[in-house]
């Protein structure tokens, strides 16, 4: 390792895997977003890469790369070293925006890693800096990519139309001029596929759940957190235990059950089974909290004269509504989510859940951008209520998605 | 003095009160849990299949009908079952006034209080009969159907149903170990669990790492990365089929199109590589959730051991290696046995993208495919009962380990 430790050695390998880096990640852009063909090169990356990584460490000055960057990235197409590829049918000004983007990616990025380095030797401390500021950048890159790619395609796939997408299914580029005719695969779902009343009964499954948990949970949690009673830790435990039990164990003998008593395709029958299926994990949350509560509080309370339930509503519930929210919140997704139950017990159309309404869609009659809009539709309002709350959304997934 | 041993009143009262407040809870877990659980391992020793499910009972449908000017009432009697026989069985049917029978049928009776009572005994397995008994209408043809039809037939008999008689088998588990198969399904349950586990570690950490710093949007990006996890499984596992379809997906299109491979590839649908393909969406779907408990880790651990490390010369790596990972190594175990735990209980996310096919067949998914996809509820039981086995395996070193870490 010990013969890297030049700035002269460093900087042109860093600057080599992050032209790569970048090149790749300009090209899938491009071609997400136009369909068109789009290419890094290995030789002309490497090149360019090299000749920045040089220059950087040597200058680190911004207005320097950049603009050396975009000569690299005019003049080696001409001998044949572009660092970037194109298909016959990329116009010029693609050709323009995409190397723009290359530019700029690699000429402001490498400045960054690579400003504490020097053209002599290195200090390990300071060599290993460049490689974590690289890997942080590349990191950054992917899990962006990973985690945007299927949502984008997702939502863009919803808005076009079978034909678009059989001609190219890479191009995700929008014809604004259809103007409302784009959302037309939304219309489709909530006129002819009834998903206003599945997301109402979505909504209302869900509502009911994280009501009925915690009007079971929270006596319950409180009792194993406050109390000393003999069994006290065996049923701590065996709440994490019957947690632990797979729902499709669980589903078969309820589908048994409920196909014999006539609750199977009821809306009452999932209610009934859905509060169990999250009531352990509400148990286990609450208690953990519960538990970090000062008892002092609650002793002073019950010195003044309170009786017990009156100190639970009076000082406890209030203290604990932080608590009670990121529970709500958890419940309220794992109910929203469930497809298991609701694809094995319900099958009349008319009382469909959201996620068993696009279960339904998923059919070689349907076309592909109404499930993907079913999919949307039932994307978005779980997920905007996770960014509206993200504070005691998050705090919920840490307390209870030892489940998952 | 001595501390007091027996327990006071307070401490009586308040178990007691402990006790009531867990009722509710404690009696609609185990019944819908625990009865469960055990209706698992007793479906597992029964021949039942998914049609047994229906109660075996006589029908009886009644219409009017003409037999050249004679007006008939016609009763069509069967079991429901062809195999199933029932005892005591029969029917009653009241007759409306505006109706009088000509004759009365073998088997049968008409009471005082104008009923028609038939009883046939104990009947066998795919019993049929039929009455045809000549009436004379008191009021016009074309009303008689009405009132005669408007009284339905009130069957009674027993049936022995096979989910609460005493016939037990073997033959489930017996069938299951006798199939190649089934050790090809444990095979790609460990496989799938094992990598989808460390995968999803190995991503959360690093993911981690990267947003251990404080910059702006990191609270932003922090929420994006949980998007996989936040979204309905069903809805990210379409879109995962869609994007990788091989006939219309962006990616087939958009590697052919690099030049990465002539051909389009069925990810979804070939051998090794659709397992490889359900384990990397375990991974995407699961890495925000170990990304979330190591970065709250990581920020919890005390900054001042890094700056004292710095003083002494430490490199980024070293401080990495030996201060960071020796801190985290407790969340990750544990994390590693829950998510293990939890990967071999997961069901829906194979279930949507494969069905099981293309040898992405887990243990899960095996029950469903035995019980619902060749209709033999036994057997499903069966493989349910055997996950049962391995998962009670795995908790009882969930607990000696976990009451090490955190003394639960």
């Amino acid at each position: 390792m010990r013969h890297l430790y030049y700035g002269y050695i460093t900087g042109p390998i860093i600057g080599i895997l992050w032209t790569l880096v970048v090149g790749t990640s300009v090209s899938i852009l491009m071609a997400f977003a136009t369909g068109g063909a789009y290419l890094p090169t290995i030789w002309g990356s490497a090149l360019v890469g090299l000749i920045l990584g040089l220059l950087t460490v040597r200058l680190k000055n911004l207005t320097i790369i950049i603009p050396t960057a975009f000569i690299l990235a005019i003049l080696l197409p001409f001998i044949g070293l572009g660092p970037l590829a194109y298909g016959d049918s990329i116009p010029l000004s693609m050709q323009a925006i995409s190397s723009l983007f290359f530019c700029l990616g690699t000429g402001w990025a490498l400045v960054k890693y690579l400003e504490d380095s020097r053209w002599g030797q290195l200090t390990r401390h300071e060599f290993e800096d460049c490689v974590i500021k690289f890997l942080t950048g590349s990191g950054m890159v992917f899990f962006t990519a990973i985690v945007l790619i299927p949502f984008y395609v997702m939502v863009m796939t919803s808005l076009k139309s079978q034909q678009e997408l059989l001609i190219n299914p890479l191009d995700f580029s929008l014809d604004l001029d259809k103007g409302w005719g784009l959302l037309r695969s939304y219309f489709e779902l909530f006129n002819e596929f009834n998903f206003g009343s599945y997301m109402i009964t979505s909504f209302i499954v869900s509502v009911t759940t994280v009501i009925i948990t915690l009007l079971f949970s929270v006596p319950g949690a409180y009792a194993i957190a406050r109390f000393k009673f003999a069994g006290q830790g065996a049923l701590s435990r065996s709440i994490l235990l019957i947690y632990m039990v797979p729902m499709i164990v669980l589903a078969l003998p309820i589908y048994v059950v409920f196909s014999t008593t006539g609750l199977r395709n009821t809306i009452l029958g999932i209610i009934l089974i859905y509060p169990v299926t999250t009531i352990p994990v509400a148990l286990y949350m609450l208690q953990g909290y519960f538990r970090g509560l000062p008892a002092e509080v609650e002793e002073a309370g019950l010195m003044d004269g309170l009786s017990r339930l009156v100190v639970i509503w009076k000082i406890t519930l209030p203290l604990s509504l932080p608590a009670m929210a990121s529970v709500s919140l958890y419940v309220f997704m794992i109910a929203w989510n469930e497809f298991l139950l609701a694809f094995m017990l319900l099958d009349d159309p008319k009382i469909f859940t959201l996620t068993r309404g696009v279960a339904m869609l998923n059919s070689s009659e349907i076309p592909r951008q109404h499930l993907m809009a079913g999919a949307v539709v039932s994307t978005v309002p779980i997920i905007t209520i996770f960014m509206a709350l993200e504070r005691f959304m998050t705090r919920g997934l840490t307390a209870g998605s030892v489940k998952g | 003095m001595e501390p007091p041993k027996s327990r006071g009143k307070l401490a009586v009262r308040d178990a007691r009160f402990a006790w009531l407040m867990l009722l509710p809870t404690v009696i609609i877990v185990s019944l819908v849990v625990i009865l469960p659980l055990f209706a698992i391992f007793w479906i597992s020793v029964k021949p039942i299949e998914l049609g047994d499910l229906r109660p075996t009972t006589l029908l009886v449908r009644e219409n009017v009908r003409t037999n050249g000017d004679v007006f008939e009432v016609e009763y069509r009697i069967r079991n429901s079952s062809q195999e199933a026989p029932i005892t005591e069985a029969g029917f009653s049917d009241s007759i409306p006034p505006e109706i009088t029978l000509q004759e009365i049928p073998e088997n049968c009776k008409l009471t005082s209080n104008a009923i028609l009572e038939c009883d046939f005994g104990d009947v066998e397995g795919g019993f049929r009969d039929r009455y045809r008994i000549p009436v004379i209408f008191n009021v016009a043809p074309e009303r008689a159907e009405e009132i005669a039809e408007e009284s339905q037939p009130k069957v009674r008999g027993d049936a022995d149903s096979i989910l609460t008689n005493s016939e037990f088998t073997l033959e489930n588990f017996a069938k299951l170990f006798d199939q190649k198969e089934f050790f090809t399904v444990l095979w790609t349950t460990l496989f799938y669990t094992f990598f989808g586990t460390i995968g999803a570690l190995v991503f959360g950490l690093f993911a981690a790492l990267l947003l251990n710093t404080s910059f702006r949007g990191q609270g932003i990006l922090r929420g994006f990365f949980l998007f996989p996890y936040v979204a309905p499984v069903i809805a990210v596992a379409f879109t995962w089929i869609t994007l990788l379809d091989p006939f219309s997906g962006s990616i087939n299109t958009l590697i052919v199109q690099m030049g990465l491979t002539e051909e389009s590839i069925n990810f979804f649908g070939q051998k090794p590589l659709a397992l490889i393909m359900v384990t990397l969406f375990e991974v995407w779907r699961y890495f925000p959730l170990s990304f979330l408990f190591i970065l709250a880790r990581m920020q919890a651990i005390d900054y001042d051991i890094y700056e004292a490390a710095d003083m002494d010369g430490a490199s980024p790596f070293q401080q990495f290696w030996y201060l960071s990972i020796p801190q985290l190594l407790g969340i990750l175990s544990i994390l590693f046995l829950l998510r293990f735990i939890w990967t071999f209980n997961k069901f829906d996310d194979i279930f949507l993208l494969t069905g099981g096919n293309a040898g992405t067949r887990t243990l899960t998914v095996n029950v469903y495919e035995q019980a619902f996809g060749i209709s033999n509820i036994g057997a499903g039981a069966a493989v349910a009962v055997i996950i049962m086995l391995f998962l009670f395996m795995f908790s009882l070193l969930f607990f000696r380990f976990i009451s090490q870490e955190e003394g639960l």
